[in-house]
């Protein structure tokens, strides 16, 4: 068994303790990117949909702004995003380099994006449960908390989902600025020395790690939904 | 009575793109304590926005909202809020949580009010009792049926003990029979817990089933208003006349003379006349009466009973043959016992 693993693998089981230590550090890139990119995303996605024209907080100047800055860092790719922000992961991390160097492009490569998605998560609920609660006499904030937020969870999972996996991908995409986790450690032992073993088996981690994401997501999604 | 809802000069306007919809004009209305007042009229009357200015959902540009003595556009959003939570509101689409139960849907406008655990439990499992939903408290709204749904929703909108329940559409999503339950469930709050009700509603059938008051809209304005039996039994305005018929026949022999019908087809010597009278003129006495005495032959094509607010309102639609001037006299007679008369074909 051993014997044919390093006959398919060779490379990979050379470095195998890089091997363990990319993957451990793209795990916590999502983890820590992830989490921080999934608030900003809740946020600012709930405060474009309760700022929007005829909404409980409606604002025109806020929903105007926020939408156009959402929209400028989705319009921008990612690889000259990550590159433009190096100057800021350093005044802000220290480095722009390895695991550390990663967080700041994976957060406002994302958040954008995860804004977006809670935007629709939200925009489906009903004018009417929002008119609902006003009458009882509910305030703006309870509206947000009690009604847009918990009546959407279920949307909220699966955009949660899809952001994830997206930040997956971009996590290899920072190889190229030289950040940590697999990305790395594909240009660096991989595409470099030619160790295709080491691409492959980077891939099938990722896709994998998207099979798993989405799986959890799903389940969740579906567990909430009455 | 102790007026409960007072709405003086009540003017409410929409700025769309295709330029200024003027939803509600200068509407003054009075709702008493204790009331089913109801408000009627067809799709675009402004009726929806009407009651939406009770609690300000809309706030109307000019105008007063008195609600139990409190003027609601000169109150903060604070103090609104808590006038919020004496009003109750059902709409036409439920507008329930679907991430909720039952139980929990009713809970929900308790738990802001500062109620422990053991209040709120017992609290809703009252209100599961009044809708006659205590087994179906831990199903979610999206296994329910439309009927039980509305039912839900006003256990949720009595939660807070409001002194009015204001319905919009209530009935508009559900089937006849589905619609007569609600309505006689709203009927039996309005009677046990002494709640005011606003109906707003397109049916006639509704408001003559519940209301003691209607009022009448058409083009954001209230055309017609009063005492349920005496709109009934004499409607002033078209629309009025035209809702009215939607519940009966009446409308079909207008169409038939429209058309001369053979049926309603008559002679030199004989008219159409419509014959309206309430409880305690009943008019067949005064027909033979009036054969008697004015020689004058009664035939009756159609009739109709209908029950407003457990008060009957008798139509009657006869064709007279006879003498001209005793035909006159007859009609006159009619009218001196309080029966309306309208000649319908000469």
């Amino acid at each position: 068994m051993m014997d044919f693993i390093i006959q398919i693998m060779p490379n990979v089981v050379d470095r195998f303790d890089v091997f363990v230590e990319s993957i451990y550090e793209t795990l916590l890139m999502i983890l820590i990117s992830g989490s921080i990119a999934l608030i900003l995303g809740l946020i600012f996605g709930t405060i474009l949909v309760v700022t929007r024209p005829g909404d409980i907080l409606e604002n025109k100047f806020i929903y105007t702004v926020l939408g156009k800055i959402v929209d400028l860092f989705r319009a921008a790719p990612f690889i000259i995003l990550a590159m433009i922000l190096t100057p800021l992961s350093q005044l802000i991390m220290g480095t722009s380099i390895g695991l550390k160097g990663a967080y700041i492009p994976l957060i406002i490569g994302t958040a954008p994006f995860c804004a977006r998605q809670m935007e629709q998560a939200l925009s489906e609920i009903d004018r009417g449960l929002v008119e609902a609660s006003q009458s009882m006499g509910f305030g703006p904030f309870e509206i947000i908390w009690k009604v847009y937020l918990r009546e959407s969870i279920p949307s909220i999972i699966r955009g949660f989902t899809i952001t994830l996996i997206s930040m997956i991908g971009l996590t290899a995409i920072l190889g190229v600025t030289g950040s940590g986790g697999l990305g790395v450690f594909c240009i660096n032992y991989g595409y470099n020395q030619y160790n295709y073993d080491i691409l492959w088996v980077s891939l099938a981690i990722l896709v994998l790690l998207t099979i798993l994401v989405q799986g959890i997501g799903n389940f969740l999604a579906r567990k909430t939904r009455h | 009575m102790i007026c409960l809802i007072n709405l003086k000069h009540i003017t409410k306007t929409f700025n769309t793109k295709d330029g200024d919809v003027h939803a509600v004009k200068d509407v003054s209305l009075q709702i008493d304590e204790g009331q089913i007042y109801g408000i009627i009229g067809f799709s675009g009357a402004g009726k929806s926005t009407l009651v939406r200015c009770i609690n300000l959902l809309e706030k109307p540009e000019h105008g007063e909202v008195i609600f139990d003595g409190k003027d609601l556009l000169k109150i903060t959003e604070k103090e609104l809020r808590i006038e919020r939570q004496k009003m109750g509101m059902i709409f036409q689409h439920f507008n329930l949580m679907k991430s909720r139960t039952v139980y929990e849907n009713i809970a929900f406008p308790l738990r802001h009010l500062k109620m422990d655990k053991e209040q709120i439990d017992k609290r809703v499992m009252e209100l599961l009792e009044l809708i006659d939903l205590v087994e179906r408290k831990d199903s979610y709204p999206s296994q329910l049926s439309g009927g039980q749904k509305q039912r839900v929703a006003i256990a949720r909108a009595l939660a807070t003990k409001p002194k009015v329940l204001l319905c919009d559409e209530a009935t508009s999503a559900l089937d006849p029979h589905t619609t007569q339950s609600i309505l006689q469930l709203i009927k039996k709050i309005n009677k046990e817990l002494k709640l005011t009700v606003v109906m707003i509603t397109h049916e006639m059938a509704v408001v003559k089933e519940i209301c003691d008051r209607v009022a009448v809209m058409e083009n954001g304005r209230v055309v017609e208003e009063g005492d349920i039996v005496s709109v009934f039994a004499h409607p002033q305005m078209p629309v009025t006349k035209n809702f009215i018929n939607t519940t009966n026949n009446l409308g079909k022999i207008d169409e038939l003379i429209e058309a001369n019908n053979p049926l309603v087809q008559i002679n030199e010597n004989q008219q159409i006349i419509k014959l309206q009278y309430q409880s305690g003129n009943t008019s067949e006495a005064l027909i033979s009466k009036i054969s008697r005495d004015f020689n004058v032959d009664c035939s009756i094509i159609f009739g109709n009973v209908e029950v407003v607010k457990d008060s009957p309102i008798g139509t009657l639609i006869t064709i007279f043959t006879g003498d001209h001037e005793n035909i006159k006299k007859a009609l006159q007679m009619c009218r001196d016992n309080d029966v309306v008369v309208e000649v319908m074909k000469k």
